[in-house]
């Protein structure tokens, strides 16, 4: 909302500078984005008449004219197409400074010269309006400062207003509340004399008094086309952002500034029959004022007349009824349309108009007549005609219900106590009639706040006014009780550090990425797509977190980063028949050289079982457990270099290295390694259990085993296990040998079995006596054959 | 007795040139051994008339004794010396480098988040949280934002599939923590919000931190009272603060918070355009629809909520002008905050 502070300052002597007005206004709520002059500033410029025009003799598009300032006639070298013999317009004299710090000084343009300048209405700062000279009315006073003639030493504010506050979206609200903020009385703007001669009139129903609670409508005839709108009113609508355009569309638009009301003219000619205010129907069509033709629909509030709609409602008239130039006789609306019957249509149809923003914030309910007769009387003092009577239609509207206000209650919510008698004048100061008890007050709203229902309305009323900066600043009540403190579950902090320390950057990437990449990462899984995205990159939501760290991955590979290790975690979106499973996942990318640089010279790149130990580490944060890696596909992963993670046998996610055609796809170095977990299996922690400790010393024996190259050590490992029992307390796999003295096609796996007993120490013939079970359980299952030391 | 001052000056000559312990030890041998020969001279005064025997044996071990001490400073001296060259040979240059995977560092988001959360928690708050694709009665309807409300609008919202939307804000948890559990309640919820939005400064993901408390006794005072704290502790310094009125469909009253401009001392400057203020949280008392929508019984229990942009904050800590950082995931850039 726009306020032109000399507007304002005719109806409440609120006696503030403009900053402070501004600042009052923005702590009550209606924050000032802006205040800035209607006008920039500019000088010398005057009110020019254009004496005579003719064609410039050495250039096609400019003009030669001789323009008058009301003492003397000059000669002008003009390039605006609309000058035309006897035109007034802003005229910038030798010596006048424009915007910018433009001076104006004597010129020769082509051979002619030029002693001043016409201007446009942007060259002056007024507005963005470049096509041409701004045309002044007829009988704007040829000499007059232009700044004096237009009023432009004024200010505007910008407030911004919250949806909840559709009273503001007219100047009367603002002087309301500036009124109820400084207590300063506030005038009402006067309504005019109507001259009701005309008997003519157009009869008017509403078809449910729920969409239109209250609808008037008059008849205007006979109106002068000749006429202007006077220029107080151009310049008002102007500075509130509206173009001047025809007395009958002026008033209107002016009335819905001055009072909120939005109105809407309809050439009478093109009306047929009464109107009625109903909703529209299924095969029903509208073109509307902006000349396209819209499909209605039982949803859409329509003005219709006999033949069918001739106006959305609230929204925007249509293009048939539309006031012209030469339209000698209206029929005027104004109405009050339910907000929720006009809230998202205009969004609907891809508009936002005035009427629309206000309709769906609420107009007040019992101002219709008084708007009708204001609009009425400002057309018939600028263009005359004759007003024929009001019909009216919809209910009257209900007086508003009282509101209770409890003065405990008040105490309670606010935290702090005020006088009763503060409350009451708080509250008329508003408008509400109040009627104050023992235990609080009784107040109805004025009809132009019908914001206020219910009694937290009123409290935050009262605190407003008295200023939010008064409440006192207390510390809470203090019965903190201790939170919980689960040690079976990590929180994801611990497992972000833990990644951090293992040299892993996090990074957040967005939720929703490129289809493709992600179809091709999951293997296939179709994700979500978003119904509006934002751009075809952000359209999918992952399903896999890799989608967006393969991203990061690219976008650092690409600027010299030798060493990438990054992790994120975050929710994986799972399209799961009519559902979407959405679980938080850890994930990770490592490529490049396995450490940071060093200068002993050691340098390889990252490899499988670097990215292994990271997950390791991670699945096991919160004490060890049974992990099982075990050789699987993924289609996005390298087939031989790809597991399926087992946590204690339940799914625990994937490792592996990119496959190379993948990386080929998605641009990555091939040479990546990827992970990813479900944050729920890597935060589970274990509540340590104490087992006495063996007191008996241990015994290690070291065995070679030669088995085939597809064996996989874990399975030697676990039949191990197997076939020494309880005795073996651990396995360690310290040397994977291929090459000279094994038989090609095989490799050698050596075992360190730590074995001890838990009731006496073991005997050599006891440690013999494990080790060839093992040797004999590993020769039948894997044909795994001792390698002679 | 002339064989006896040889010998010692002989021993004393070997010792000198000992170069180590071994050879030294065989010195101690050859001299002062069993069969040494200073040994060897002690063995032989039977030879010798019974009256010289006293004083050539008090000679003799005179001169062991002479030669004894001989050798153990020379030891001395020579272990000194080993351990000097053992020094030597073992320095390093402590100037390189450390070994090590080298370490890598939270987003600046989650470093904020954490900070948020970790001085929310000591007053009693717990981190709750809820799903990202959110059914549009916790996203509008149960926050008292019905359809068609001008502030749904206001939303940008990206919809999913019919009923369901990306979460426009971290404001749904409110309602799923109060239909959960029963107050007293203090939450706060951080996490990913979306909107679809997308210029200088608006990405269409960021983050915010949503705060509850439900309670019998709670007043716009203590709202005011945790936010001044909040922020105060939050950028460690002791910040003006100020609560302005708004609307938010979800509380009443409502209001919006400007803190002193950090970055001008409030004197006004780019960042604040020339107000000294900077809008960091939105808040309010729990308005009595949303306490319907949960069935909590608005007469017994009152509460406040707020609601902040994380990214915000963190640009204004650590100094960040440029929002679309956050979510490059450049190294050069997340390194900083390591
Ligand atoms: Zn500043």
């Amino acid at each position: 909302m726009r306020v032109s502070t000399n507007w304002l300052n005719e109806w409440v002597d609120h006696g503030l500078e403009n900053q402070a007005l501004a600042d009052r206004l923005t702590m009550a709520g209606l924050e000032v984005d802006a205040i800035e002059g209607a006008a920039e500033d500019f000088s010398g410029v005057v009110v020019g008449e254009v004496i005579s025009v003719e064609p410039h003799p050495n250039a096609d598009k400019l003009n030669l004219c001789q323009v008058s300032d009301g003492n003397d006639t000059v000669p002008v070298v003009c390039g605006a197409p609309n000058v035309f013999k006897g035109m007034r317009a802003p005229f910038a004299r030798v010596g006048a400074v424009l915007p910018g710090d433009f001076k104006i000084k004597k010129a020769k343009l082509r051979g002619e010269a030029s002693q001043g300048m016409l201007c446009s209405a942007k060259e002056l700062g007024l507005s963005e309006d470049a096509a041409g000279l701004m045309q002044l009315a007829g009988d704007a006073p040829v000499g007059t400062d232009l700044r004096d003639y237009l009023g432009l030493d004024d200010q505007i504010i910008e407030i911004d207003l919250t949806p909840n506050r559709g009273d503001c979206l007219g100047m009367i609200g603002v002087a309301r509340e500036v009124g109820a903020l400084t207590g300063k009385s506030v005038c009402r703007p006067p309504v005019g004399e109507v001259s009701q001669g005309g008997s003519e009139e157009i009869p008017v129903s509403v078809e449910d008094p729920a969409d239109c609670p209250s609808y008037a409508g008059r008849v205007i005839t006979g109106i002068d086309t000749r006429a202007e709108s006077p220029v107080w009113l151009t310049e008002r609508l102007r500075r509130a952002g509206l173009r001047p355009i025809s007395p009958v569309v002026d008033v209107t638009n002016y009335v819905m500034l001055e009072l909120g009301q939005p109105m809407h003219g309809f050439r009478l000619d093109a009306i047929q029959g009464g109107v009625t205010v109903r909703r529209g129907r299924q095969d029903e069509k509208i073109t509307l004022l902006d000349e396209r033709e819209v499909a209605l629909d039982e949803d859409i509030l329509v003005i219709a007349d006999e033949r069918g709609p001739i106006a959305m409602a609230g929204v925007m008239g249509g293009l048939g009824t539309a006031v012209e130039p030469d339209t000698e006789a209206v029929f005027l609306e104004s109405a009050c349309f339910s907000p929720t019957v006009i809230a998202g249509r205009a969004r609907r149809f891809g508009l936002h108009t005035d009427a629309s923003h206000r309709f769906e914030r609420g107009v007040d309910p019992a101002l219709q007549q008084r708007a009708l007769d204001r609009a009425t009387a400002l057309i018939q003092s600028i263009a005359g005609g004759e007003a024929g009577p009001v019909t009216l239609a919809g209910s009257q509207p209900a007086e508003a219900a009282p509101i209770r206000l409890r003065r405990e209650r008040l105490h309670a919510v606010l935290g702090f106590e005020l006088e009763a008698d503060q409350v009451t004048d708080m509250l008329q100061r508003l408008g509400l009639e109040v009627r104050a008890d023992e235990a609080g007050w009784e107040a109805v709203p004025p009809s132009f706040r019908f914001d206020l229902a219910i009694e937290e309305d009123l409290i935050e009323e009262v605190v407003r006014i008295h200023g939010y900066d008064r409440v006192p600043v207390e510390s809470l009540p203090s019965d903190v009780r201790p939170g919980e403190m689960p040690e079976s579950r990590l929180a994801l902090d611990q497992l972000r550090s833990l990644l951090v320390e293992r040299g892993y950057q996090e990074a957040i990437t967005y939720s929703f990425v490129p289809a493709e990449t992600d179809r091709i990462l999951s293997g296939g899984t179709e994700g979500q797509k978003l119904a509006n995205p934002i751009s075809q990159d952000l359209e999918t939501m992952r399903t896999t977190l890799w989608s967006g760290l393969v991203g990061a991955l690219r976008h650092n590979a690409n600027r010299q980063q030798s060493r990438i290790r990054l992790f994120e975690s975050g929710l994986r979106f799972i399209p799961q028949g009519s559902d979407i499973k959405q679980e938080p996942w850890v994930a990770g990318v490592a490529w490049g050289s396995a450490e940071p640089e060093q200068w002993d010279g050691r340098k390889r790149p990252v490899d499988f079982f670097d990215v292994k130990g990271d997950v390791e580490a991670l699945l096991t944060a919160g004490g060890p457990r049974g992990l099982t890696f075990q050789a699987d596909s993924h289609p996005a992963l390298h087939p031989g270099q790809c597991a399926r993670i087992l946590v204690e046998g339940e799914k625990g996610g994937w490792i592996g290295r990119i496959h190379p055609q993948i990386a080929d796809q998605l641009d990555v170095p091939a040479d990546s390694y990827l992970f990813e977990i479900p944050l729920a299996v890597a935060a589970q922690g274990r509540l340590p259990a104490y087992r006495p400790v063996s007191r008996f010393p241990s015994v290690r024996r070291d065995l070679a085993f030669i088995v085939d190259e597809s064996v996989p050590a874990a399975e030697l490992v676990s039949a191990a296990r197997e076939a020494a029992g309880e005795v073996l307390s651990e396995v360690r796999v310290f040397d994977v040998y291929q090459g000279k003295g094994v038989d090609s096609g095989r490799k050698s796996i050596a075992l360190g079995l730590i074995l001890q007993g838990s009731s006496r120490t073991l005997t050599d013939d006891d440690s013999d006596r494990v080790v060839q079970q093992v040797r004999e359980l590993l020769e039948t299952r894997l044909g795994a054959t001792v390698r002679d030391q | 007795m002339e064989d006896l001052e040889r010998l010692s000056r002989e021993a004393e000559a070997a010792i000198e040139a000992a170069e180590d312990l071994r050879q030294l030890d065989d010195i101690r041998v050859r001299y002062l051994g069993k069969k040494g020969e200073l040994t060897a001279l002690l063995k032989s005064l039977g030879k010798l008339p019974a009256d010289e025997r006293p004083a050539a044996g008090q000679a003799i071990n005179k001169a062991k004794g002479e030669v004894q001490s001989r050798i153990e400073a020379r030891k001395a001296d020579l272990e000194n010396a080993e351990i000097e060259a053992r020094l030597k040979r073992e320095s390093v240059d402590v100037t390189l480098p450390g070994r090590g995977q080298g370490r890598g560092g939270l987003h600046p988001v989650t470093r904020t988040l954490q900070r948020i959360e970790g001085i929310f928690r000591q007053a009693g708050f717990e981190v709750a949280d809820g799903p990202e694709i959110e059914d549009e009665f916790h996203n509008f309807e149960a926050l008292n934002i019905p359809e068609h409300h001008p502030a749904r609008a206001m939303h940008d919202t990206f919809f999913v599939r019919p009923g369901e939307v990306l979460r426009t804000h971290t404001s749904p948890v409110q309602i799923r923590a109060m239909k959960d559990s029963r107050p007293p309640l203090r939450i706060i919820a951080p996490g990913r919000v979306y909107r679809c939005d997308s210029d200088v400064t608006h990405t269409p993901m960021f983050h915010q931190v949503e705060g509850l408390l439900v309670d019998s006794n709670v007043s716009m005072s203590h709202l005011k009272g945790i936010l001044t704290d909040f922020l105060r502790a939050f950028f460690e310094k002791d910040l003006a603060v100020r609560f302005r009125p708004s609307y938010f469909p979800f509380t009443e009253p409502s209001a919006e918070v400007d803190m002193e401009c950090v970055i001008c001392g409030g004197e006004g400057c780019r960042v604040c355009s020339g107000t000294g203020w900077l809008e960091v949280l939105g808040c309010g008392m729990v308005h009595p629809e949303v306490f319907r929508h949960v069935n909590i019984d608005a007469e017994q229990w009152r509460g406040y909520a707020f609601g902040m942009g994380v990214e915000r904050l963190a640009m204004l800590r650590y100094g960040v002008d440029d929002l679309r950082l956050f979510f490059e995931n450049d190294l050069r850039f997340l390194g900083q905050f390591a």
